[in-house]
């Protein structure tokens, strides 16, 4: 019993980290109709930019609260691939908006390979170890143990999907997105200008990824650069699972994936834990390819 | 108030429109009637932007618009209703009825504008919580209507109301659309129903695959022979 718990928390952790990367492919997804496949490359951008900050912070400052080191991680992390995710949209996508879907879809190929030389470049091939910043603090209870780590990870991901739930839903700008999803002629009549909308889609995808990123660093406390390519298979996986253009349904279907994974690794083989994700993703494609809790739409006409 | 003078547009290499001319007073509701595909809403698309004329100028107030992005043309005050209404069926009616209000800030005003609506069309009050899918059709209208009223347009385009409409209901819509321009607001209606717009609108103008074939007031419109052949069934 405290197996299969300890490996629920595992796969939960795991599974909020997916959770915020499928969000950024949903949200894109829901408004452009485009799978961006180099989102799990800014993911691992992200990441990498966290490292760049705690080596920035060990070089600056000793003895810097725990909490500070990692909010200001996450925050430049942020920030930065913000202005990624806006200039890939600009240069990548905005020039083909007009052109067949599979164009701009071959184009994020193209900008993963470029994300993913451009960190090996700068920061080699090898794996970079993260250190740790987070004190080793574990909470034992019937033998299931819970880490600091694992608690940050749990309540930086909750508040931000709290907070995204609240924008889509409430605010002007997370409505005017929705009417984009929709219909963007008719968005466009209301005043809604459509450049605008789906580059702050861009913006916020990207953040969320960046906080992923640096969130999976500091949980395994090794980044690689091609890191990205499977985090952002599996989020993808996680996105369809849950219903690709669905917001709840990222949420749901990453953290199921995180536990599937973490249940499967456990009692079946944990060399076959990356297997569970693409049998998931190939039974949802045959079976209900709207996902869990997509909406079985109709192809617009 | 509004004026079209000799637009041309192109979809590719097919003419929509071929050199029209349109003017519409304010506090007017001017009737643009004809066939399908004769450019009636092609015309309405150059004024709110989402095409651009490739010849020809329309100017509102007399400052050219036609270069204009559609949220521009919204911000001077022309609000577009779509052909087939376009609500967003996904969002609740309020929302729907907000979106409309989309670039404005006056709250107080977006207040006022709500509650006129909600006169005009007081079904829409006891929807509100409902999203815009599951309204009927003439309700849907209705929405549309409304959200385009919310962006507080002094020029209302609007795209075949009647579309799709049970005829009673055709009626009622009409009957709103009365009381909207009894607000003082100044409106250009595209039609297929000619019956209908030419009881309710001032003036109409008559297209016919691109070209102005006729205009004049909604009576004389009504009383030639050829109208009434082609768009009366004959019977006036």
């Amino acid at each position: 019993m405290s197996l299969f718990i300890q490996q629920l928390l595992n796969g939960l952790t795991i599974g909020m980290v997916y959770a915020l990367i499928a969000l950024g492919y949903t949200m894109v997804y829901g408004v452009i109709q485009l799978i961006n496949f180099a989102h799990g490359d800014v993911f691992m951008v992200g990441a990498y930019l966290a490292l760049t900050l705690i080596w920035a912070f060990a070089a600056v400052v000793t003895g810097a609260p725990f909490w500070v080191v990692l909010t200001a991680l996450l925050l430049f992390g942020m920030a930065g691939c913000a202005v990624l995710g806006a200039l890939i949209e600009r240069v990548a996508y905005k020039p083909l908006r007009a052109s067949p879907r599979l164009a701009a879809l071959i184009t994020s190929i193209g900008v993963s390979f470029f994300l993913q030389n451009a960190v090996m470049l700068i920061y080699g091939s090898k794996d970079q170890s993260v250190p740790e910043i987070i004190p080793h603090v574990r909470f034992e209870f019937h033998g299931v143990s819970f880490s600091l780590t694992q608690c940050v990870i749990f309540l930086t991901s909750i508040a931000l999907m709290v907070f995204l739930t609240w924008f889509i839903q409430k605010t002007k700008l997370g409505k005017a997105m929705r009417a984009c999803a929709e219909n963007f002629e008719a968005a466009n009549l209301m005043g809604i200008s459509a450049d605008r909308i789906i580059r702050v889609t861009f913006v916020m995808g990207s953040a969320l990824a960046a906080v992923a990123g640096g969130l999976f660093g500091v949980y395994y406390g090794s980044i690689n650069f091609h890191d990205g390519y499977l985090a952002g298979l599996k989020a993808f996986t996680a996105a369809v699972f849950g219903g690709i253009g669905s917001i709840p349904g990222a949420m749901v279907g990453g953290v199921l994936l995180g536990v599937l994974e973490g249940l499967g690794a456990a009692y079946l083989s944990s060399e076959w834990k990356d297997v569970f994700a693409f049998v998931i993703l190939i039974a949802i494609l045959l079976f209900k390819p709207s996902g869990i809790l997509g909406e079985n739409l109709p192809e617009k006409v | 108030m509004l004026e079209l003078r000799h637009v041309y547009t192109r979809y590719g290499k097919v003419e929509c429109l071929k050199g029209i001319t349109v003017t519409v007073q304010k506090g007017e509701m001017v009737a643009l009637l004809g066939a399908n595909g004769a450019g009636k809403t092609t015309a309405l698309k150059a004024i709110s932007g989402l095409i651009h004329p490739v010849a020809g100028e329309i100017l509102f107030h007399g400052k050219p618009i036609s270069s204009l992005r559609p949220e521009e043309v919204v911000r001077l005050g022309i609000s577009h209703v779509p052909e087939g209404r376009k609500i967003f069926h996904r969002l609740s009616v309020l929302e729907n009825l907000e979106l409309g209000a989309f670039l404005r800030r006056d709250r107080s005003g977006i207040q006022k504008d709500l509650e006129e609506i909600f006169q005009i069309f007081p079904i829409l009050k006891k929807r509100l919580k409902q999203k815009g899918g599951t309204l009927s059709g003439g309700e849907q209208q209705m929405l549309a209507i409304g959200r385009g009223l919310m962006a507080g347009p002094s020029l209302l385009l609007l795209d075949e109301p009647s579309l799709g409409l049970a005829p009673i209901l055709v009626t009622t819509i009409f009957k709103m659309i009365e009381a909207v321009k009894a607000k003082g607001k100044t409106i250009l209606l595209v039609e297929q129903n000619a019956r209908m717009a030419l009881k309710t609108a001032d003036r109409a103008y008559v297209m016919e695959t691109g070209q102005m074939v006729l205009e004049g007031s909604a009576e004389q419109v009504r009383k030639n022979p050829a109208v009434q052949e082609a768009y009366l069934g004959g019977s006036g």
